[in-house]
């Protein structure tokens, strides 16, 4: 069947289709619809995982029961997942396992834009690399053959153009799910370094094995069209190389960027007067052609950062560029920021008003990190705020615990927020942290987590007790309060900061984009009363503008949430 | 056929995803090969998005570079003048003439240039402007701009009005499929 999908649906077709059984993760942008396309297909057991080395680790069990397995994260989320991926490398698997890693060139919604390949090198894990969704179909599928007949997980690479980009994918015959039998085996699953000292020389006799066979699969392929131009690239890369150079140049397209081939390169070498590599992000292709004593061009006319396209490979090879047209005024940026009636809108005016320094973290509350209400003042990885401002403190003393709070949302408080806090109270700072509880994973597009109630099947689960949790971790000091209500706000984060022990505040309200949400009708300003203060300017809020100097909100944007309402000293908005 | 390049431009929210969901199901029903380029995760949350859409004999690329596209479909004025240089020479704007202010613009630090389609017309550029906010309100819900800007830009494409009603009817909800007709017409006759 032809259909037109984008590559992480084309990679859960490919999971399901190649027998999965089980697969496990936490959401991030760009690898969430792998996970969310593997929900709907009722015969695989799918969940998501509170963090991406649990989800691993889940993917891992059900390998070892004799099951195929998954896991899909961003490239950030294998930096957690990374404890289990380099030992998972020594056991290896029973059912065939697949880690889907997703990285973001250019970083439309992340952190860094780290390059996945150096953690293929250095756990030893194979990894393949499709370029559109055709090949994230075949290459997942085929993927779980690769992992059973060398005993290893296998990571499936994509980037953000491969995995929301549509394209069309021909699908065949689902083969049915099989559970190999689990045989106990100690020597092989228990890492003991007894056990492990004799694992390791297996991995490298495996990654020998996969050099081998990288000569002779179906993943690197060679077109040679030119003995002038030689190209080697891979994934989105070789899209861009074909978009510019057609049937013009010889292309080496490698679809498996660990181990790779020697054999093909070489050869591949020789035919050509000048070898070019071309990759996004970090020269992994290039160092390993060099080291074979090849003389190649590659990041001197490639950069490093960023994502490439036709137009980037083009101009790199000096060819004209095309004849456009620009409007003369300056074009004002229009970066991403909270929705109107975000919840997390009230706790950030307040926290801004008081000028406390915010320890954030990663989420859609990042973006009280934008003006005007410039709230943050670090994010650096899921789970640093809390763990961050017990070192603040730590350094700071009295000093700082008076006016630093660390802000988390419930979904990032259950992925890595907790482990912070128990160091809060164990080794005792009077830390004041809060949880931004919308109640659903937001930035990622409304997943489920254990904060809400509900699986990622929509039906009923267990659900974590933030309060009861946060009292159990050692916390005595936990309160919530309605970030709709500044006063209700600002007399919590006062209190909390002033008192001599860490605390809690849960600042609590379903995100406003969720269905079951009731909105409220849209406020409008009394034109004769606004006195253009500008205070509700403040808030950052797009419904609210300022027309002939007075302020206006937009009735087609406003939900009600009435925040506002509570700045205007003149009672001009209702 | 040489590869043709369509941009859907608009401010993250204003339902970009389901117009280029409908043409790319329209043009792989046609035959085409056909790639299409989204945007997820935090660009959406209000800020500028662009979802390229290619189509040929055979599609390489996913996205769309300066002076290359055909046509440039935009939700919004600012966001038209933003991507006009990615229109080639002879292609053609289909723009919304709804103004949606950043947040630079609300809070002062930047001015939104009320001219700028004007300018792009002055330097020669083919731009059909339309209120398909209006439109969208008379068809009967204003998350029918999607579809009333999709009726405007059919024409440019080499397909007739008969199979893009179908796919209306093949992508959106059944309860939906008659408001998003008449929002597809009006748009069609602007």
């Amino acid at each position: 069947m032809k259909k037109l999908m984008i590559g992480n649906q084309a990679v859960a077709a490919g999971l399901h289709d190649g027998g999965l059984g089980v697969v496990s993760s936490y959401p991030g942008t760009p690898s969430t619809e792998i996970t969310e396309f593997l929900s709907k297909y009722d015969d695989i057991h799918s969940e998501w995982a509170p963090n991406e080395k649990v989800a691993a680790e889940v993917a891992f069990g059900a390998s070892l029961a004799g099951a195929r397995s998954a896991c899909a994260m961003k490239h950030v989320g294998l930096n957690v997942a990374a404890d289990p991926l380099f030992t998972l490398s020594y056991t290896g698997v029973n059912g065939g396992m697949v880690i889907c890693v997703a990285d973001d060139p250019a970083m439309h919604s992340s952190q860094n834009e780290q390059d996945s390949r150096h953690y293929a090198v250095a756990a030893k894990v194979p990894m393949l690399e499709p370029a559109d969704s055709a090949e994230a179909y075949s290459f997942a599928r085929s993927a779980f053959a690769l992992s059973e007949q060398f005993d290893t997980p296998v990571l499936l690479r994509m980037c953000t153009r491969i995995a929301h980009s549509q394209s069309i994918v021909e699908t065949w015959d689902a083969e049915p799910a099989v559970r190999k039998e689990y045989v106990k085996n100690p020597a092989k699953y228990i890492m003991m370094p007894g056990n492990a000292i004799k694992r390791h020389p297996v991995v490298e006799a495996r990654t020998e094995a996969l050099r081998d066979f990288a000569e002779n699969c179906e993943y690197n392929t060679v077109e040679m069209n030119s003995d002038e131009i030689g190209i080697i690239t891979s994934g989105c890369s070789y899209l861009y190389v074909k978009e510019v150079f057609g049937e013009s140049a010889s292309i080496l397209k490698i679809g498996m960027p660990y181990p790779l081939p020697v054999k093909i390169i070489r050869e591949f070498a020789a035919k050509v007067k000048k070898l070019y590599v071309i990759e996004e992000l970090d020269p992994i292709i290039e160092t390993h052609v060099r080291s074979l004593g090849i003389d190649v061009i590659g990041k001197e006319m490639f950069s490093p950062l960023g994502e490439f396209s036709q137009q980037t490979i083009a101009a790199a090879f000096g060819m004209e560029a095309k004849p456009s047209v620009s409007a003369e005024s300056p074009i004002p940026p229009r970066p991403p920021m909270m929705c109107s009636g975000c919840p997390h809108r009230g706790m950030f005016y307040v926290l801004s008003k008081n000028k406390i320094t915010v320890l954030g973290d990663i989420g859609c509350y990042t973006l009280g990190a934008v003006a005007p209400l410039n709230a943050l003042d670090s994010t650096l990885c899921m789970g640093a705020s809390v763990s961050g401002l017990h070192g603040f403190n730590a350094a700071g003393g009295s000093d700082t615990e008076k006016r630093s709070v660390a802000v988390i949302g419930d979904s990032t408080f259950m992925h890595s927020g907790m482990t912070g806090l128990v160091n809060v109270a164990y080794n005792a700072t009077n830390s004041t942290v809060i949880i931004l509880d919308n109640s659903i994973t937001g930035m990622t597009g409304h997943q489920q987590n254990p904060t809400t109630g509900y699986n990622i099947k929509g039906d009923p689960a267990a659900k974590v007790d933030l309060e009861a949790l946060c009292r159990a971790l050692g916390i005595n000091r936990v309160r919530v309060v309605d970030p709709y209500d500044l006063a209700a706000c600002e007399t919590a984060v006062k209190e909390e900061l002033a008192v001599a022990e860490p605390s809690v505040i849960i600042s609590r309200r379903p995100c406003v984009l969720l269905k079951n949400v009731k909105l409220n009708p849209p406020l409008s300003v009394d034109a004769d009363k606004c006195r253009s203060c500008k205070r509700c300017m403040k808030l950052g809020c797009p419904s609210i503008s300022l027309k002939d100097g007075k302020a206006k909100i937009d009735n087609t944007l406003c939900v009600g949430c009435g925040v506002c309402k509570q700045l205007c000293a003149f009672d001009a908005i209702g | 056929m040489k590869t043709k390049s369509v941009m859907i431009v608009g401010v993250g929210g204003q339902g970009s995803l389901l117009a280029s969901k409908l043409l790319g199901r329209l043009l792989t029903d046609e035959g085409y090969d056909v790639k299409v380029s989204e945007v997820h995760g935090m660009s959406q949350r209000g800020g500028s998005v662009v979802t390229y859409v290619r189509y040929g004999d055979k599609v390489y690329s996913p996205i769309v570079t300066e002076g290359e596209a055909d046509v440039i479909i935009s939700f919004e004025k600012l966001e038209a003048a933003r991507y006009a240089r990615y229109l080639k020479q002879g292609g053609k704007i289909v723009v919304n003439t709804q103004q949606i202010d950043p947040m630079p613009v609300i809070i002062g630090a930047a001015e939104y240039p009320d001219g700028v389609l004007t300018e792009l017309t002055d330097k020669g550029v083919s731009v059909q402007a339309l209120d398909a906010l209006s439109l969208a309100n008379e068809a009967g819900s204003p998350k029918t701009v999607n579809i009333v800007l999709m009726g405007c830009a059919s024409k440019e494409f080499d397909i007739p009005y008969d199979r893009w009603i179908k796919a209306i009817e093949n992508t959106v909800a059944p309860k939906f499929v008659e408001m998003n007709k008449k929002a597809f017409d009006l748009g069609y006759h602007a």
